[in-house]
């Protein structure tokens, strides 16, 4: 009864993506249904269905006030406090009858990206990481200019950093429907990158490192822009975004990337 | 649903491969003078072009179920700006001749659309969805719209049901609609090979951003706009609330009704025409192997 057998499209979407760890095949009981009670103390707790929860809502680095007034805090009470979190209970309710177990965040989107055949929890799980990236994306008191080894790779990549200003800008501009731009660290050209996505997917799910990532579904700006989707893309690279965060993802990714010349010691 | 409105020809002469172009590129080359005569250059050149409808009521009175604030934002620039992205884009090609939703069938292209796609679409949706609302509205439908729910979902409350469940699960932006599908397979070499009445039904189906079922033949009866610019500012993030308040308050049944009859017609028109059409050809058939047999018989005939 609380087996789950692997559906064979699911199998095969395992077998093509990187790595993961070999605890995916272990078929692991579902908890939680509701024996014969005993009458008693008992009863309550064992009629509730138990939801077991895998991943945890993490809260934003800042208090929900914190990015007035570019961005409102009823926003991000909305946006953290309902469809994060929902997000985050969606996805817990499904893993409660799902297989998909022990996974980080990263490893169970390119799972149940299955390859471009999702499976029903990856829109969940995606707009998770999606969400605390986006937090996580964000300062008060950000924007300005990027510094040190991120703005010299922006130079490199996009010949000046209001070049990438302006590819940015214009990819969010072009986003039609719902979905998120991302800076983007392209694992095999080894270079920096602007990309849109559609809804929730992500440049994890085909192999890049993202770096900035900017929510442009309309739950994101529309209390405090309405349509002016351009105003807000703006206020973001001026005023929120958060250099020191990229920073440190470069710095992260620069231990799979080799972004420059090997350094070779001279005796 | 709004025709092309062919307004007065260019009486600077120009010619239509330039539309679309700004006007002081060819009439004004010096650019000093490009402001002054811009103003000057009535003729701008404007050939076919798409209105933005206002919806048949104030943006006031579908209060306090969806704001004026809603309105004129969702319909003063989501709407507007769809209908100016149109006009630019089939400026100078063969859609702008068109009527709407041929535009929209066209450039869907069967799967891989073409820019204007988008625009034409949401304009299409856009004038759809305030239509199928009214001051007022909500209620039960009566009638042979009632009649085709009943048979076809159960019951009122279970196509409601599920309504509100496409409404609630199309993930992103898109919409929601309650359709007549008439079944007509489109498939070169096949036929359907009973047809009957019953074929033809209500369906509830979801499409994502700007996908409406005229790209699959249906006839979409209602629709709710589940982009979240249609519904943020009066309900936040209650999705479900949103579509509930649409079907108990705002939709006109009225509307509904009148679209199936217009539905049903056709249906019933294009099934005449594919008998009409199966007849000739039995008959074509039939002269023909009688041609055949003519000439069969000849070789039959002749001596070893």
């Amino acid at each position: 009864m609380g087996f789950h057998l692997l559906s064979p499209s699911y199998c095969c979407g395992y077998q093509a993506s990187p790595p993961i760890s070999h605890g995916l095949l272990r078929f692991r009981p579902v908890t939680g249904i509701p024996k014969p009670s005993p009458k008693g103390q008992l009863h309550q707790s064992r009629r509730a269905s138990k939801v077991l929860a895998y991943y945890g809502l993490t809260t934003p680095p800042y208090k929900l006030d914190a990015l007035e007034p570019y961005m409102s805090q009823r926003t991000l009470e909305l946006h953290w406090g309902k469809h994060h979190r929902d997000y985050v209970d969606s996805l817990n309710k499904q893993l409660v009858k799902s297989p998909l177990y022990g996974h980080t965040m990263e490893e169970l989107i390119k799972v149940t990206y299955n390859n471009g055949n999702p499976l029903p929890e990856f829109n969940n799980a995606a707009q998770v990481w999606n969400h605390d990236f986006f937090w996580e994306s964000m300062q008060s008191g950000g924007g300005k200019l990027p510094q040190g080894g991120v703005l010299q790779q922006i130079e490199k990549d996009f010949d000046s950093y209001s070049n990438f200003r302006d590819t940015f800008v214009e990819s969010a501009m072009a986003l039609f429907g719902s979905g998120w731009v991302w800076l983007v660290l392209r694992t095999e050209e080894k270079k920096l990158s602007v990309v849109r996505t559609s809804n929730a997917i992500c440049p994890l799910v085909w192999g890049d490192i993202p770096i900035i990532g900017l929510d442009m579904w309309e739950h994101a700006y529309y209390l405090d822009y309405k349509d002016d989707r351009e105003k807000y893309i703006n206020t973001f690279m001026d005023n929120l975004v958060s250099w020191h965060a990229a920073t440190v993802r470069m710095l992260r990714a620069e231990a799979f990337v080799n972004l420059g010349e090997p350094k070779i010691p001279v005796a | 649903m709004g025709g092309a409105s062919l307004l007065s020809a260019l009486a600077c002469g120009v010619s239509s491969s330039s539309i679309g172009a700004p006007p002081h590129s060819f009439l004004c080359p010096t650019p000093n003078r490009r402001r002054k005569s811009r103003r000057k250059v009535r003729c701008a050149p404007i050939t076919a072009q798409f209105e933005l409808k206002p919806p048949p009521y104030p943006l006031d009175s579908l209060e306090p179920h969806m704001s004026r604030e809603t309105l004129e934002h969702h319909w003063g620039r989501h709407h507007r700006g769809h209908v100016d992205s149109l006009n630019a884009r089939i400026a100078g090609t063969q859609l702008e001749e068109m009527e709407l939703e041929d535009v929209v069938v066209a450039s869907y292209n069967k799967g891989s659309p073409l820019p204007p796609f988008v625009h034409a679409a949401q304009v299409w949706n856009h004038d759809f969805f305030w239509r199928s609302m009214e001051p007022g509205g909500g209620g039960k439908p009566s009638g042979e719209l009632m009649g085709l729910i009943e048979r076809d979902f159960g019951s009122f409350e279970r196509m409601l049901k599920e309504f509100k469940e496409a409404a609630s699960t199309q993930f992103g932006s898109g919409w929601a609609w309650l359709a007549y599908k008439a079944n007509r397979l489109d498939v070169g070499n096949a036929v359907n090979p009973c047809p009957s009445e019953k074929d033809n039904k209500l369906v509830i189906a979801k499409t994502p951003n700007a996908v409406n079922p005229l790209v699959w033949d249906y006839s979409p009866l209602l629709a709710v706009d589940v982009w979240e610019h249609a519904y943020y500012l009066d309900y936040e993030n209650r999705r479900a609330d949103y579509v509930s308040i649409f079907m108990e308050k705002l939709v006109s049944w009225d509307i509904v009704s009148s679209r199936l009859h217009i539905a049903t017609a056709r249906a019933a028109e294009r099934a005449r025409e594919d008998e009409r059409r199966r007849r000739e050809d039995d008959v074509e058939i039939t002269n023909r192997e009688a041609v055949e047999m003519y000439v069969d018989s000849d070789n039959d005939s002749e001596p070893e």
